[in-house]
């Protein structure tokens, strides 16, 4: 552990709030869920902030519900829930595919979808099924809600649209047009970061979305259009090796990711067909 | 802050950001859980958090309180997974053993090896190559049930039981799928019995 | 009733299970400190000044001019200093150690070095320091090729590996008794002694090391602990008070010992009916900074380098290099693994040009006894390689299974390997290890310098000595690796512990046994007091090896391998599946066969992350990827069934026939898995085949073997 813990502040609010209130007030200040991402950059000494707010007693962020065919996931819900649970199951089923690819055991009981979410890496492994079910952030100030289309929700590499005094509170997922298909293509089977990772919709209008192939979670529209066009998956397979911009990294190199992203959609349009 | 610690309710006084993997070895002076990597990578520091196994190097102390925690000490020696381990060469080093147990108590009792491979994932071994621990778990899972019963509490499904997979199409992990790259191929037979353990 | 043989559970197993064991991480002394290392962050280079930045209240300082001793890490060349003094060759060398009683204030205390760098060598090929060469020659190499229908060339190669035992290094020094008492997470309890002894300027009486429970060492906790004790101890001898120093994951990857990555050019004649007429290795090693074990390392890899195979002339070329990185050290297999992945995937070469079955090509060529190897050592009855590769084909199924696999997304491999028990050549007279059995009243007390570091040698050395008292085995205790305690048995390395300090005890209990005849250890020690029964080690028999020519026996015995692996391709992301391995291995006796097996499916799967998911990104000279997220080593979900078969070819002078398996599993998962993927159609020829690799390969098929 290379960060000296006892500089650090924890803040308990009394109640979601009391957070948003200190969110508000108080900054900067990290907010903390499930801590499987902070704590790795705490032992490194690397410290996001100086002061944190645990959000992990607020209840009223946790569950899974369903109404009118959209599915409502509290932002602190972990994805051992999230994989148990027969909504999730029955209406995303690739939520529940992604999460069980997360880590391991231990990870996936601590881990939030909202953690996923605001953590933004572009390799989050949820990350690319909310894009690809078009999801809807549900984000809380003390000011009320706000609603913000997942896609639209990244602006740049860990860049979100969300103001500082704000938390994702819940995500809401609509009914999902077709079916659903998810791959993560990891650095092992097991505990990895993923090098591509692909969630995509069957549907008249495909949805196609890529993680760790750009600098945020992406959908890819150009190729999405081919497909509902009626154009051939050649053709999509060109498209996509255009439209994606994968780099060479520590895991990986830009030209795998780039192959190995077009062999997903081929398998993802022929085991859907 | 109060919490309970292998069954009993305590009360530690530490920094709400300290990791519970140093609480419990530090104030509380049980130092059965081990620290293999501080990134949530190895899970030699694994303990049960209200049942279920969680990476101790990745709580902070402050998110524990009022909650329940379970740690290789708590076993108290009883539990049919440590013998196994010591009689079926599930530990050889044994610096991952107290983590693996943990995670190993965590799984339910009708596990088979596919979901012990999946409930043993986040915990890494370099000595026995985990055949000596799915033989431990598939002992202990044999032996009578103890009084000190550390499965969860919320009793999740199981991670790959039939009929219980998602609709969602991908990949299964086990099928062969033919493709391009390497031409046109065909399914390969299913290896033969012959020999195999 | 006697145990050797049987699968008696470990006698440390239930400390381990409970927790209860106590590693370095889990003692506490009173008045401890905590210590730190400041190191290099260039590779080479003069240091210029060192700026301490922070309140020096609280705080120990140590750097070279603070060394009462010489400033070196004693070992085969004393090349490698303790402290940096004016040049740095490494990054991540030591250069300043600083101690406090509060962690916090210790990390966050900055300290700025100011360097001159100068220009590092990185690349072993253009290296213009040779820490060692070696030469083996037997018969006509050139007279060889002459004669050959079909020469095949290659080049193989294969990178750093980390250790990655669970447990990292680490050590508490505590300042006592006029010297210093060193507790560590270690292999060898006495080449840490010996090094202390140099660097401290203390005599042996002054100097304790004594093991702590140890998780996991595989040749990382051999020699580099000797520089960890040295920090800690300098630390407590200049502050009075106990220094406990534990490396954190990414230092002990960054900066301590890894396997030596090597370049191996091997030339081969061989006949149209398969019989090699010429073998010619060249092999090229990166020792890193330092020179510390190379030299043995490039030993033991060029001696296995020819692989299990005859050949009457033999060309082997070795030698072992210097670049600014940090230096590599002992990793089980210690330099075999590299060659004969070059010597495994290089017959499968063969194989594939000849047109011929691999296992023929093999069993032609195979050792059997009565030949000679490269040294000209003439092989004895043990010899199983003709053995183990049956077996291991039958088991298998292996050509049938082979055929039909043909065209699918399925390959199946084989590597044949050996390995040499014991120190090589003349080492194990030179070590000159000593047992000790002391009586006690309910038996008898093990006193040798050997570690459990995983193994089980507590447990099977505890039997061996039951068996030959005829007491059961709770009545025999191991007594803790304490240099204070017990005689130097030599160290816990080279797969020589059953064999050889198995073997010393054996005699010891032999003694005692006549010693006390038909008293109980009770009824003798009230008319005796005391019976300590101590044995050295004798050569067993006249052979000798020359240590320049590099000609006569090089080890006692061999234990012998072979591996047939099974892996799946996935055309869509290019991975390599393991699907299944079968590990036949002869280790002479299994005196407690599920630890035995227990080696076996542990020393395999470790040569399996070697040989598909294990690479050290090197960057500058650094390791870029030193975090288990980054540097990855298999789980549960990338290791496939193990299956194990043991083949009892005893050594006549090992105890109870035992030769040596520590290391011999690790040497042949990495080739067998190449072969396999070499089944599928894919020219591989270097380690780690990462799926990025693959998919380059995949793109160009070889010729060949479909």
């Amino acid at each position: 552990m290379r960060t000296a813990i006892s500089t650090l502040e924890l803040i308990e609010p009394r109640s979601l709030k009391h957070a948003l209130e200190v969110l508000r007030d108080s900054r900067p200040v990290v907010p903390l869920a499930g801590c499987t991402d902070v704590y790795v950059l705490l032992n490194a000494g690397t410290p996001p902030a100086g002061r944190y707010l645990n959000l992990w007693g607020l209840d009223v962020l946790r569950g899974i519900t369903e109404r009118s065919g959209t599915v409502s996931i509290g932002a602190l819900t972990t994805f051992s829930e999230i994989l148990r649970s027969p909504v999730v199951r029955r209406r995303v089923p690739i939520l529940a595919a992604a999460a069980r690819e997360i880590g391991a055991v231990q990870i996936q009981n601590r881990g939030t979808l909202g953690g996923n979410v605001a953590n933004g890496s572009p390799a989050g492994d949820s990350l690319p099924v909310l894009a690809a079910v078009d999801a809807v952030v549900v984000l809380r100030s003390a000011d009320g809600v706000r609603r913000v289309p997942f896609n639209g929700f990244y602006t740049g590499y860990r860049k979100t649209v969300m103001r500082p005094d704000e938390l994702v509170a819940a995500i809401e997922i609509p009914p999902v047009p077709g079916r659903q298909w998810f791959r993560k293509v990891g650095t092992r089977a097991a505990q990895a970061i993923s090098k591509v990772v692909i969630a995509a919709v069957r549907a008249p209008r495909p949805r196609i979305a890529f993680g760790s192939v750009g600098p945020t979670v992406m959908r890819a529209p150009r190729t999405e259009a081919v497909l509902a066009g009626g154009g051939s998956i050649d053709e999509a397979v060109a498209t996509l090796g255009a439209e994606i911009t994968p780099i060479d990294d520590i895991r990986s190199t830009a030209e795998y990711r780039r192959r190995v992203a077009c062999n997903l959609l081929r398998q993802f349009w022929t085991e859907t067909a | 802050m109060r919490f309970v610690l292998n069954g009993r309710e305590v009360d530690v006084k530490a920094h709400g950001m300290k990791r519970l993997l140093d609480v419990l070895r530090g104030e509380c002076g049980l130092t059965g859980t081990k620290e293999g990597c501080g990134e949530g990578e190895c899970g030699a520091c694994t303990v049960l958090l209200d049942g279920q196994a969680v990476n101790a190097c990745l709580v902070p102390f402050g998110q524990v309180r009022g909650h329940s925690v379970t740690t290789i000490e708590g076993l108290r020696g009883r539990h049919p997974l440590q013998r196994a381990f010591v009689t079926e060469g599930g530990t050889q080093c044994g610096v991952c053993t107290p983590g693996m147990i943990m995670a190993a108590a965590a799984l339910p009792k009708g596990a088979t090896r596919e979901d012990v491979r999946v409930g043993l994932a986040g915990n890494i071994c370099r000595c026995t190559g985990y055949e000596g621990i799915y033989r431990a778990v598939r002992k202990a899972h044999r032996a009578r049930p103890t009084a000190h019963d550390s499965r969860p509490t919320a009793h999740g499904s199981r991670l790959t039981a039939q009929g219980s997979r998602p609709t969602a199409q991908g990949p299964s992990r086990r099928s062969t799928r033919p493709k391009s790259g390497l031409a046109a191929r065909r399914q390969p037979p299913a290896a033969s019995r012959k020999g195999s353990r | 009733m006697p145990t050797i043989g049987r699968n008696v559970p470990r006698c440390d197993g239930m400390e381990k299970a409970t927790g209860a064991a106590r590693y370095v991480d889990d003692l506490a002394f009173p008045g401890m400190l905590h210590g730190r290392t400041v190191r290099s962050t260039i590779a080479c280079g003069r240091i210029r000044r060192v700026n301490l930045l922070f309140d020096p209240a609280g705080f120990t300082v140590v750097d070279h001019r603070d060394i009462p001793g010489r400033n070196v890490v004693a070992l085969i060349v004393d090349d490698q200093p303790c402290l940096a003094e004016r040049v740095v060759r490494h990054i991540a060398e030591p250069v300043l150690l600083l101690a406090h009683a509060d962690r916090e204030r210790l990390i966050a205390a900055d300290v700025d070095i100011e360097y001159e760098p100068s220009e590092p060598v990185f690349d072993p090929l253009h290296s213009p320091k040779v820490f060692k060469s070696v030469a083996i020659d037997k018969g006509d190499v050139e007279a060889g090729f002459r004669v050959a229908d079909e020469i095949v060339e290659g080049e193989y190669r294969v990178g750093h590996q980390e250790h990655v035992y669970i447990e990292t290094n680490g050590v508490v020094a505590v300042p006592e008794n006029g010297g210093i008492t060193v507790h560590g997470s270690l292999q060898c309890p006495y080449y840490v002694q010996k090094a202390l002894c140099v660097v401290l300027g203390l005599p042996p009486e002054k100097v304790r090391v004594v093991q702590a429970e140890t998780g996991g060492g595989f040749g990382g906790k051999e020699e580099y602990p000797s520089i960890l004790a040295a920090h800690a101890s300098l630390l407590a001898l200049k502050s009075g008070r106990p220094v406990k120093m534990i490396y954190d994951r990414a230092e002990d990857m960054e900066a301590t010992t890894k396997r030596h990555p090597a370049v191996v050019r091997t030339r081969t004649g061989v006949t149209r009916a398969g019989r090699l007429t010429a073998i010619d290795v060249d092999v090229l090693l990166d020792g890193g900074a330092y020179t510390t074990l190379s030299p043995v390392v490039l030993s033991r890899g060029v001696i296995h380098a020819t692989g299990p195979y005859r050949c009457d002339n033999v060309r082997v070329r070795g030698r072992v290099v210097m670049t600014n990185t940090p230096p590599n050290g002992a990793f089980r297999g210690f330099g075999a693994p590299q060659t004969q992945f070059a010597a495994e995937v290089h017959m499968e070469r063969m194989a594939e040009r000849l047109g011929m079955d691999p296992v023929k090509l093999r069993e032609v060529n195979a050792f059997r006894a009565g030949d000679t190897t490269a040294t000209g050592q003439a092989l004895g009855r043990d010899t199983s390689a003709l053995k183990v590769l049956r077996e291991a084909v039958k088991r298998t199924d292996f050509r049938r299974r082979r055929r039909s696999l043909r065209g699918t997304n399925r390959g199946l491999g084989l590597a044949l390997f050996f390995h040499g028990a014991g120190f090589t050549g003349s080492g194990e007279v030179r070590l000159a290890s000593k047992a000790s059995l002391e009586l006690t009243e309910r038996g008898a007390r093990i006193l040798v310098s050997s570690t459990d570091i995983g193994q089980g040698a507590r447990t099977v050395l505890a039997q061996i000595v039951a068996d030959t008292l005829g007491l059961p085995l709770d009545a025999i205790e191991v007594a803790r690796a304490d240099t204070g305690r017990v005689p130097d048995s030599g160290p816990t390395v080279a797969s020589r512990t059953t064999m050889v300090v198995g073997g010393l005890l054996q005699r010891c209990a032999v003694e005692m046994k006549r010693t006390i005849g038909r008293l109980t250890p009770r009824q003798y020690l009230r008319r005796h007091r005391a019976l300590v029964v101590t044995r050295q080690y004798e050569a067993p028999t006249a052979a000798t090896f020359d240590e320049t020519t590099y000609r006569g026996d090089a080890y006692g015995t061999y234990a012998w391998g072979c591996d047939v692996a099974e892996v799946e391709f996935d055309p869509v992301t290019y991975e390599i599946r393991p699907v299944r391995v079968t590990a036949v291995q002869d280790i002479g006796k299994a005196l407690n066969p599920r630890m035995a097996v227990g080696q076996i499916e542990g020393g395999t799967l470790q040569g399996i992350g070697y040989a598909l998911l294990e690479e050290v990104v090197v960057r500058d000279g650094r390791m870029a990827n030193a975090q288990l997220t980054n540097y990855i080593v298999p789980t549960t979900m990338d290791t496939p069934r193990i299956d194990v078969v043991i083949v009892e070819n005893g050594y006549r002078h090992g105890p109870f026939g035992a030769k040596g398996v520590g290391e011999l599993p690790f040497d042949g998962a990495p080739p067998a898995v190449a072969n396999a993927v070499r089944h599928l159609g894919l020219d591989v020829r270097s380690l780690p085949m990462t799926p990025e690799r693959i998919m380059m390969l995949s793109g160009q098929q070889s010729a060949g073997s479909r």
